[in-house]
C-alpha cells in the first residue's frame, strides 16, 4: 500500500524499477568495457604523463596508473611521484 | 550496387528475424529490390515468419559450396516480386560455411538487388562472424531490459572491431504504459547508454504474434503499430526523414490526474 501511495505521487526518494535497471545497466556496462587492452591502458599513461608533465616533473619509471573495482564504483587510480615543480608563468 | 545491413542484437529473442522479415517486406512494398539471408545455420526461422518454408529448395550452404546456382536457392516472395529470401540450412555443422565464403556470396548478390539483409544468429561465435563478413552496415536490436542492451553493448563493440561502423539502433518491444509508470526503460536510457544513432523504436504489439502465427509480416497490417513502427524505419533505411513514433496516447487516468497536480515528473 505504501509502495502504491508512494508511486502515485512519485516521492524523490523513490526509486522506481525503471531507475534500478538503468543504475544496474550502467554499472555493468561500465564493467564490461573495462576490460581494457594492454595497448589501450599504455596509450592512456603516456597521455596522462604529457599533460601532467607540463605541471611538473614525475618520476616516469615508478609511476603507477590501474583500474581499481569493486562493486558500486570503478576508480582511475594513478601513483604519480612528483620529482619537482615546475616554475609557473601565473602562480 | 546494393547495401548490405546485418541485423544483429548478441542476445536471442529480442527480434532480430521479425525485424528483418519486416524491414524486408516494407522495402519490397516500397518497391525496391530486396534479398533477405538468414544466417542463422542450424536455427532457421526467417521462411517460417515470412510464410515461405514450403517453397525452400535448396539454402545458403548449397550456394556456398557451389552445389547449386544462386537464383536457385533464392525463394521468391508470394506477395512482392522484388522479394527473396535464401534461406539458412538446418545442418549441425556450424563451420558449414566460412566468412571469406558469406563474404563472396553478400558481393555477388548486392550486384542484383538494392539491400541486402541478413539475419544474425544470436550469440558472438562463428555464426555472428560469417554474418557480419559481408556487411556494409549493421542494425543492432535490443529491448528496454539490462541483459539485452548490455548484449548489444558488446556487439556494438565487435562491430567496430570488426570495422562494421555507425550501428544504427533499433528498440523493440516499447511498452508505452511500463515506461509511464516508471517500470521500463525508456528510449533515452537505452540510448544514453549506447549511444549510437537510433533508427526506430518498435512498441509491443501482440499484432506481432498473430502475424508470426500466420507467416504474414507485420508491415501488411494497417493496424499493426509495430507494423507502422517497421514502415518508417524502412523509410528511414531509404534516406528519407521519418518522425519518430508518438507512443503517448493520452494516458490512463492515473497519469492525466498526476499531470492535473503537477506531480508527474517525466
Amino acid at each position: 500500500m505504501l509502495e502504491l501511495l508512494q508511486r502515485i505521487f512519485r516521492r524523490d526518494s523513490y526509486k522506481t524499477s525503471k531507475d534500478v535497471a538503468h543504475e544496474r545497466l550502467r554499472l555493468v556496462l561500465m564493467h564490461d568495457r573495462l576490460d581494457l587492452s594492454p595497448k589501450v591502458l599504455d596509450e592512456l599513461r603516456t597521455d596522462l604523463m604529457n599533460v601532467i608533465k607540463e605541471y611538473m616533473v614525475i618520476d616516469e619509471k615508478t609511476m603507477e596508473i590501474n583500474l581499481e573495482k569493486d562493486q558500486n564504483c570503478v576508480a582511475l587510480v594513478a601513483n604519480i611521484p612528483v620529482i619537482r615543480m615546475k616554475r609557473l608563468p601565473h602562480s | 550496387m546494393g547495401e548490405v545491413f546485418v541485423i544483429t542484437s548478441g542476445k536471442g529473442g529480442v527480434g532480430k528475424t521479425t525485424t528483418t522479415a519486416n524491414i524486408g517486406t516494407a522495402l519490397a512494398m516500397l518497391g525496391y529490390r530486396v534479398v533477405m539471408v538468414d544466417a542463422d545455420i542450424g536455427l532457421r526461422n526467417l521462411d517460417v515468419v515470412m510464410g515461405l518454408e514450403n517453397r525452400i529448395v535448396y539454402d545458403l550452404v548449397d550456394v556456398a559450396h557451389g552445389r547449386c546456382r544462386l537464383r536457385q536457392a533464392l525463394i521468391r516472395d508470394r506477395r512482392f516480386e522484388t522479394l527473396y529470401l535464401l534461406p539458412a540450412a538446418q545442418t549441425k555443422d556450424k563451420n558449414a560455411i566460412s566468412p571469406e565464403q558469406m563474404k563472396s556470396l553478400c558481393e555477388e548478390i548486392k550486384n542484383e538487388c538494392d539491400y541486402l539483409l541478413v539475419d544474425c544468429p544470436a550469440g558472438i561465435e562463428q555464426g555472428f562472424r560469417n554474418a557480419i563478413a559481408g556487411a556494409d552496415r549493421a542494425i543492432v536490436v535490443t529491448t528496454p531490459e539490462v541483459a539485452a542492451v548490455r548484449d548489444a553493448d558488446r556487439i556494438i563493440g565487435l562491430l567496430e572491431a570488426s570495422e562494421v561502423r555507425n550501428p544504427l539502433l533499433i528498440i523493440n518491444r516499447i511498452r508505452p504504459k511500463m515506461v509511464r509508470t516508471g517500470d521500463m526503460l525508456d528510449v533515452d536510457d537505452v540510448i544514453e547508454h549506447l549511444a549510437i544513432e537510433l533508427l526506430g523504436i518498435v512498441p509491443d504489439d501482440e499484432a506481432i504474434i498473430v502475424s508470426t502465427n500466420k507467416g504474414e509480416p507485420a508491415v501488411l497490417n494497417p493496424h499493426s503499430k509495430a507494423g507502422e513502427a517497421y514502415r518508417n524505419i524502412s523509410r528511414r533505411i531509404t534516406g528519407e526523414e521519418v518522425p519518430f513514433m508518438n507512443l503517448e496516447n493520452g494516458g490512463g487516468l492515473m497519469d492525466r490526474v498526476r499531470r492535473l497536480l503537477g506531480l508527474r515528473t517525466s
